[in-house]
């Protein structure tokens, strides 16, 4: 075939050299009419644009990491929502206790709402809906008693006594239940007395007395502290502010009686008849926020990684502040239930010094004596010392008999918990009356002020969690996301969304038991080890594999290219040369 | 003695309780009993066996009984022995390693012997006659075996603190029995082979594996142990050597082995020796096979004295893959002085690529197969009070006057599975690239380019000489 064309290329070919009108019209033909070669032409593009159109989709799709879709755009919301934490406050007036021209006024709503700045593009404001109403006369009746905390006895249940929600009762001004240099009471439960007042504009005056009240019984500053941490302002939190154990679903609190000499102590300890006395009523209370599980141990020849200072003017041992950050770690090696349990665990130590080392003291910053013996270490536990009593020593007989007596030890450690847990004692204006404790040791709305604490670090969790695995997803390529790590973060988002309108409509274990969900669903999906299959996938690897495959095919079409571009430009200028 | 090594873990029941949280009206110490038992062997060998034995009374009470259909056997076939092992087990221990037998356990000396084995077992025990209420036991134990041939430039004698390098200064407080012996059943009332030093202050006889032992016997709770010096340094001096030929093979022991040739096929083989003289006994034999080798059970195959020993009784169990390993049981007789062999046949799967170890061609561990029996004495034991008897004496216990129970694990088995080629993807690779680029590459060029003859151009000499020849030829020249 090729030497059959060959007398007509050789003619085409041989003028060439020449100018003129001759040789514009063969360089046309030259590209328009050799067959042969515009069949190579588009040979050479219908494989380029094989390799374009059907190639490269195909690579691409068959080596894609599989991304199930994400709610990004509701992800990216989450950021900047407005959180809204309203409080539901019932406000009942004793007949007498405000002005008669006010009295008429009611019932009425009143809302108050304060915004807390924050360092990050959350917005956050508490809400505090005040339903003012006049006392039925069930309660009336209940006023007539002689103390306040008979009074609060009578009460009738309220209707709605949830979660999160307060009543707070106003008497008159003159009434004889509250002492007189004390404004207000605060009760065990959730409920509240402040005295009223005759003056004029009587329910603004009031309105704020209440809105105090309030406050200080669900959402303080501390309480948004120890929610929120880093997210406030710097100013906000001071240094001393505790931090309280994570949010999580359980617990687990081990006690630990620590005997280092059991050659000269023989120690007992009824931790079973103390945890059932005080230790199981607390937690009983709490068991809202998580699962407990509890169980103790008796530890021989644990020692505390200090060598204790001889204290020569009171013939005593002591253990300097400074020191005890070394005292757990020797100590925490024998304990070994951390490695069991997926929770949290929080260790209560009683430490009976040896022999030799007693009594031993804890002495504090600026070495005083700490009262309780005791020191606690934020999101570990509590260590307490418990001294023998040096009359035993009076026997020839050893190892000595010691009986832990163990009220003294679960008060410091319920205490230490308390902290733990971050309810510290409350602190209230000097005019304010604090009912004590129920037995089981925690006020109602202590709980609550827990909850909110929880549920508002909770939803920040969550936030901060899904926005970096978005933020991660948008960096990182390789990351894989399988269809139920998907489902999770949908799940998680749901969650969060429910959580914050149920927030914003004041149904506190609602809103709770939704950001648990949250914080569940979203660790998950950022901690599933399937994201990471491909992560450590290197480029180079990559290359390593794709370049023999795409080197010869990509070399022979990008070069025909070329030279298809080069020789149309060259005919397009010996065309317009030729013009 | 087998100097290999192999650490059978067992998972009995992790069930892992502290000695603490006890409860009850009148508090009672958890009771402690520790024990170390010194054996020379006639090679010059010492086998040291720790026993710590917890026993706490705990509520943990067992609900209606046991159900059989919760329990679970596992094997782990190989671990790599190392302090990893020792510490957690050490930290067990009530008086730690800071008092006691416990204070000898010191990990480099420990791990430098030539046989090691340590476990742990967890178990309810009746507290009375009746068992209305259980007590929990926690019983660790430790057995090495020191080479004090060799370490000792020659000589067999030992002493404690050759052995752990550290010697011993009081018992554990917390025990309420803190024992020492060391087996001297080689002095004969005629000959007196061997010596220790100090004397002991009492003698134990007790029949262990069948046979009578003497030992000598140090109370670590006796002030009068340390009498003298403030430790204890037990040493054994050998005076005169027996040949090792008199050395007592014990009644049961047992080998494994896996035979065949090739990636395709195999057999699993299990040799049962009964060296007993004159008395018969039935062996229970547990066979746990990997779902990996698939066993033809057709090809079971039980031979004593070169004929067919029926089994009485036989469990089998197929495996499932990736679900479940074969379970065979059997209740073999073993004739007296008779070897029986118990082989099977299997098959190599092939994995899947995922499923291979990091090290696929060192291959794979089958674990050992388990020999339970009540093996006859020679002599006629007394079963012991279960409390007063020391702990040893309790390791193969005497159901009857006339036997002793014996659990015996062989050797755990290394099978090599067929594996894959694992650079396979990349030759695969590299075969389809060289394919492409050949082929697509030629065929590209025949369908792309356009092909024309080209007018030779010659130079003028070439056409010269060219002419020349053609006139030679009588050819018109060019």
């Amino acid at each position: 075939m090729a030497e059959g064309r060959m007398p007509e290329r050789a003619r085409l070919e041989r003028p060439r050299g020449d100018r003129g009108d001759r040789e514009r019209n063969q360089a046309l033909a030259a590209l328009t009419l050799d067959p042969e070669k515009i069949r190579g032409k588009h040979a050479a593009l219908c494989f380029a644009t094989m390799a374009v159109m059907l190639g490269l989709p195909l690579w691409w799709k068959t080596t894609e990491t599989y991304r199930a879709a994400l709610p990004y755009s509701q992800i990216g919301h989450l950021d900047s929502m407005l959180l809204r934490l309203r409080v539901p406050v019932s406000v009942v007036f004793i007949q007498g206790s405000l002005p008669i021209v006010d009295q008429q006024k009611l019932p009425f709503t009143v809302v108050n709402e304060r915004d807390v700045p924050l360092k990050c593009k959350m917005k956050l404001k508490c809400r505090f809906q005040l339903a003012y109403r006049m006392a039925g006369s069930h309660e009336e009746k209940a006023f007539k008693k002689d103390t306040i905390e008979e009074a609060e006895a009578a009460l009738p249940l309220p209707k709605e006594d949830t979660l999160g929600s307060l009543n707070i009762f106003v008497i008159p001004e003159k009434s004889s239940l509250l002492p007189k240099d004390k404004m207000s009471y605060i009760g065990p439960k959730r409920t509240a007395f402040v005295r009223g007042t005759q003056v004029r504009q009587a329910l603004t005056v009031m309105g704020q007395r209440i809105l105090q009240v309030a406050q200080s019984m669900s959402l303080t500053d501390e309480v948004l502290a120890a929610a929120l941490g880093d997210r406030l302002p710097e100013d906000k939190v001071s240094l001393d502010k505790r931090r309280p154990l994570k949010s999580s679903l359980g617990y687990e609190i081990t006690f630990s009686l620590l005997n280092p000499d059991p050659k000269s102590h023989e120690v007992h300890w009824d931790i079973e008849g103390a945890v059932e006395n005080y230790v199981q009523p607390f937690l009983s209370l709490l068991s809202v926020v998580g699962n407990f599980s509890m169980d103790s141990q008796i530890l021989y020849y644990a020692m505390l990684g200090v060598t204790p200072r001889f204290d020569a003017a009171s013939s005593s041992y002591t253990l300097a502040a400074y020191s005890l950050p070394h005292v757990i770690n020797p100590v925490e090696a024998r304990l070994g239930s951390r490695a069991t349990s997926l929770y949290p665990v929080i260790n209560f130590l009683l430490y009976v010094p040896e022999r030799a080392h007693s009594p031993l003291y804890i002495q504090d910053k600026d070495g005083a004596r700490v009262a309780t013996n005791a020191f606690h270490s934020p999101r570990w536990g509590g260590i307490m010392v418990y001294n023998v009593d040096p009359s035993a020593y009076n026997t020839t007989k050893y190892p000595v008999k010691v009986d832990v007596d163990m009220v003294p030890v679960m008060e410091v450690f319920l205490s230490q918990m308390r902290l733990l847990f971050g309810i510290p004692p409350p602190q209230m204006p000097e005019n304010f009356l604090l009912g004590d404790p129920p037995r089981e040791g925690l006020r109602s709305w202590e709980v609550d002020r827990l909850v909110w604490a929880r549920t508002v670090e909770n939803v920040a969790t969550v936030v901060t969690t899904l926005t970096s695995l978005a933020e991660l997803l948008d960096k990182i390529g390789n990351i894989v996301i399988k269809d139920n790590v998907a489902s999770e973060v949908y799940r998680a988002v749901d969650a969060i969304q429910e959580a914050v309108v149920e927030l914003s409509a004041g149904n506190l274990e609602l809103a709770f038991r939704y950001s648990r969900e949250a914080v569940t669903s979203s660790e998950k999906a950022f901690f599933d080890p399937s994201l990471l299959h491909l992560l450590y996938f290197p480029d180079d690897q990559k290359f390593a594999i794709y370049i023999p495959l795409f080197l010869p095919m990509a070399v022979p079409i990008f070069l025909s290219m070329i030279k298809i571009i080069v020789e149309n430009q060259k005919a397009r200028k010996d065309i317009e040369k030729v013009d | 003695v087998a100097m290999a090594a192999p650490l059978v873990l067992h998972l009995l029941l992790a069930l892992l309780l502290g000695s603490g949280g006890r409860s009850g009206a009148e508090p009672e110490r958890d009771s402690l009993r520790e024990e170390l038992v010194l054996t020379p062997l006639p090679s010059g060998d010492v086998s040291a066996t720790f026993q710590f034995r917890t026993r706490w009374d705990s509520e943990l009470q067992l609900e209606g009984g046991t159900n059989h259909h919760f329990l679970r056997y596992a094997v782990l076939p190989r671990e790599v022995v190392c302090t990893e092992n020792l510490t957690p087990w050490k930290k067990l221990l009530p008086c730690s390693s800071k008092a006691g037998l416990s204070v000898l356990l010191k990990a480099e000396r420990l791990f430098h012997t030539s046989y090691h084995s340590q476990a742990v077992h967890i178990r309810p025990v009746c507290r009375d006659a009746h068992c209305v209420s259980v007590s929990w036991e926690l019983r660790q134990t430790l057995t090495v075996v020191f080479d004090a041939f060799t370490t000792g430039q020659g000589k067999k004698d030992w002493s404690l603190f050759r052995m752990f390098s550290r010697t011993i200064t009081e018992a554990c407080p917390l025990a309420s029995q803190s024992h020492i012996y060391v087996d001297i059943s080689r002095n004969s009332q005629e000959n007196e082979t061997l010596e220790v030093s100090p004397p002991p202050t009492s003698t134990y006889q007790a029949v262990v594996l069948g046979d009578r032992r003497t030992y000598a016997v140090y109370d670590l709770l006796n002030p009068a142990t340390f009498s003298g010096s403030r430790s204890l340094n037990l040493q054994l001096r050998w005076k005169q050597f027996q040949d090792i030929g008199s050395q007592l093979v014990p009644f049961l022991h047992a080998q494994r082995y896996v035979s065949g040739y090739g990636l395709q096929k195999g057999e699993l083989s299990t040799v049962l020796h009964n060296t007993h003289p004159y008395r018969a006994f039935p062996v229970l034999l547990l066979e746990t096979v990997p779902w990996y080798l698939r066993l033809y059970v057709h090809t079971l195959a039980i031979t004593t004295k070169g004929k067919e020993n029926k089994p009485s009784y036989i469990h089998y169990q197929p495996a499932q893959d990736r679900l479940r390993p074969h379970l065979l049981e059997m209740l073999i007789q073993l004739p007296a002085n008779s070897v029986t062999k118990v082989s099977i046949q299997f098959e190599r799967a092939l994995l899947k690529w995922t499923e291979y170890t990091p090290d696929p061609n060192h291959g794979f561990y089958v674990s050992p197969s388990v020999l339970s029996a009540l093996v006859p004495n020679l002599v006629g034991a007394k079963p012991a009070n279960w409390e007063e008897s020391p702990l040893f004496s309790t390791m193969f216990p005497v159901s009857d006057s006339s036997s002793y129970f014996v659990r015996l694990y062989t050797e755990p088995l290394l099978v090599n599975l067929p594996t894959p080629d694992f650079s396979m993807p990349y030759n695969v690779i590299c075969l389809t690239c060289t394919v492409v680029a050949v082929c697509y590459g030629s065929f590209y060029n025949l369908l792309t380019r356009t092909f024309h003859l080209e007018e030779p151009k010659r130079s003028r000499l070439v056409r010269w000489l060219a002419n020349i020849i053609r006139r030679i030829r009588g050819v018109p020249p060019v």
